[in-house]
């Protein structure tokens, strides 16, 4: 039941991909309004293909770790494949149960990501 | 008070194997018997609707109602029961404003004060309002102890200034505003005063007629009564001009074909059929309240925000929101740098220990603050030093995870 592993607390505390891209092809923003977090992720996608991703926000540290998490999984992957991204393959990121209460959290990214997506031209 | 948790049968409860600490007091409070107890007896033994039926059911549902609106009426000190309108919460109270006073009222160029304490359900009215009439929404601004900018508020003031929201005690901070030294000021450029008493009313006396002000909403679900059940007062001279709130039965006096005349008092805004039994409810948690006496409710509340003040203290990585003053009610937020408020109120819950975390519903609060959140401990009655002491175990452990 402690869904503060090694893992999530450091994606938390040393999160991966951080920051704006200023050569970014798309960037979605989502927000939680419960808890007041918001990211932006930025994605630099070249045919077809997403070269570079990062991310601004604040939030916990599920919906941090699992933005980090989803980042790391994200970079060099086709927007074919990520479109099929589903709520359990970001659960299966980081590994531990999530409660009723944090899903929002950790699918923020998610949500940002699937944003993004749909934007792009393809 | 070491008594009082028996009268509350949540207690009972576990929480992750661990027994309950409740420490979420100032979002809902939790229910004692004696309330439940006459909610259950009305449904199994005097159900009817009120106002309408000839018969004793009926009558007694009735009575038993419009007694409640008495027994409210003099805890907080309004001068005649015909100043208090039920409705379902706050919210619905200070929206009952808006419509039946505000609408009539406020005018292209008229000013809206209100402080930049206030819970969205008085702040978020009054921007539509305000929006919607070409008004200007001025706010009061915070000192660096979390208490109202007392000169600000003055030069706000002026004879623009229709109406001045504020509330006596904030949920996040626990600041207690002078209300009625500011209601006077605002009665004294012309403009009419809205207080939000939901996180005052079960903790504090609370007196209409002596503080003055023109209309004031609260929550029975906050102060040991069931949920759907709130009350606006409003000033005997005002409730005449107002316009009904919402349309429909109980609160018409004649209906023609095409049109109809609405009762006159409290009952013109109470549209349909009430929540009799909650209301009927609430009168027993009044008088629970007024067995113990604020006297003592106060003393307790005081003492426990002393000690969690202290305990919380002892954390330098912990900041602290909470006046200096002398006179602030049982609430404290805090935040920790690199923790947030969620992960907090987590760590919290795996200990059985309920606190609320995020944004309170008072965000712009949130912003003057500098913070994305913060997490919040609120007494109550039934709360003891023990349960203060379990939350800096469940504390210890926030920092351990965190290594901070
Ligand atoms: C100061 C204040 N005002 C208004 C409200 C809204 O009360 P309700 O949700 O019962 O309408 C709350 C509740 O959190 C509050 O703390």
């Amino acid at each position: 039941m402690d869904i503060y592993t090694e893992t999530i607390l450091d994606h938390y505390q040393h999160p991966h991909h951080t920051g704006a891209l200023n050569d970014a092809t798309v960037s979605a923003t989502e927000h939680n309004p419960l808890c007041g977090d918001v990211i932006k992720l930025d994605l630099k996608i070249k045919n077809n293909v997403v070269e570079k991703i990062g991310f601004v926000g604040n939030g916990c540290a599920i919906s941090q770790a699992s933005i980090s998490l989803l980042c790391d999984a994200v970079e060099g992957k086709k927007i074919s494949s990520l479109k099929k991204l589903k709520p359990k393959d970001i659960y299966d990121l980081l590994g531990v149960t999530i409660s009723p209460g944090r899903i929002k959290c950790a699918l923020l990214g998610l949500s940002a990501l699937q944003k993004a997506l749909k934007l792009t031209k393809n | 008070m070491q008594q009082i948790k028996k009268d509350f049968p949540i207690f009972k409860r576990t929480i992750n194997g661990k027994p309950l600490v409740y420490l979420d007091n100032a979002s809902t409070t939790q229910k004692p018997i004696v309330m439940l107890k006459v909610l259950e007896n009305f449904y199994f033994t005097s159900n009817a609707n009120i106002h309408r039926g000839i018969y004793t059911l009926s009558e007694e549902a009735t009575d038993k109602y419009e007694a409640v609106r008495k027994k409210a009426a003099k805890f907080i000190g309004a001068r005649t029961e015909e100043e208090i309108i039920f409705t379902k919460n706050t919210t619905e109270a200070i929206n009952c404003v808006r419509v039946s006073w505000g609408e009539k009222n406020i005018k292209k160029g008229d000013e809206i004060v209100v402080s930049s304490l206030e819970h969205h359900a008085n702040l978020v009215p009054w921007q539509e309002l305000a929006k919607s009439k070409q008004a200007a929404l001025k706010i009061i601004p915070l000192t660096n102890d979390y208490t109202l900018d007392a000169e600000a508020y003055k030069k706000l003031l002026s004879p623009k200034t229709k109406l001045v929201c504020l509330t006596v005690e904030s949920n996040v901070t626990g600041t207690i505003v002078p209300v009625k030294q500011m209601t006077a000021l605002a009665h004294a450029v012309g403009a009419k005063v809205m207080i939000d008493g939901a996180q005052s009313v079960g903790h504090i006396p609370t007196d209409v007629h002596n503080l003055n002000c023109d209309f004031f909403a609260f929550s029975a679900h906050k102060m040991l009564g069931p949920t759907g059940v709130g009350v606006l007062y409003v000033k005997q001279s005002l409730m005449e001009e107002m316009a009904p709130f919402m349309y429909g039965g109980e609160m018409v006096e004649s209906v023609k074909a095409t049109s109809a005349t609405y009762r006159s008092g409290p009952w013109k805004f109470e549209a349909g059929t009430p929540n009799i039994a909650g209301v009927i409810a609430f009168g027993a948690a009044i008088d629970y309240l007024s067995n113990i006496g604020f006297k003592k409710i106060m003393a307790h509340e005081q003492e426990l925000l002393a000690y969690a003040k202290k305990m919380l203290a002892k954390y330098p990585q912990v900041k602290i929101f909470s006046p200096s003053q002398k006179h602030a009610g049982g609430i404290i937020s805090f935040a920790i740098s690199g923790v947030h408020p969620h992960d907090i109120a987590t760590i919290f819950n795996n200990e059985g220990i309920a606190i609320r975390s995020g944004l309170h519903c008072a965000e712009p609060l949130m912003n003057y603050l500098g913070v994305y959140g913060t997490a919040r401990m609120s007494f109550y009655i039934y709360n003891t030093k023990k349960d203060i002491d379990t939350a800096e175990k469940a504390l210890k452990k926030v920092l351990k995870t965190f290594k901070l």
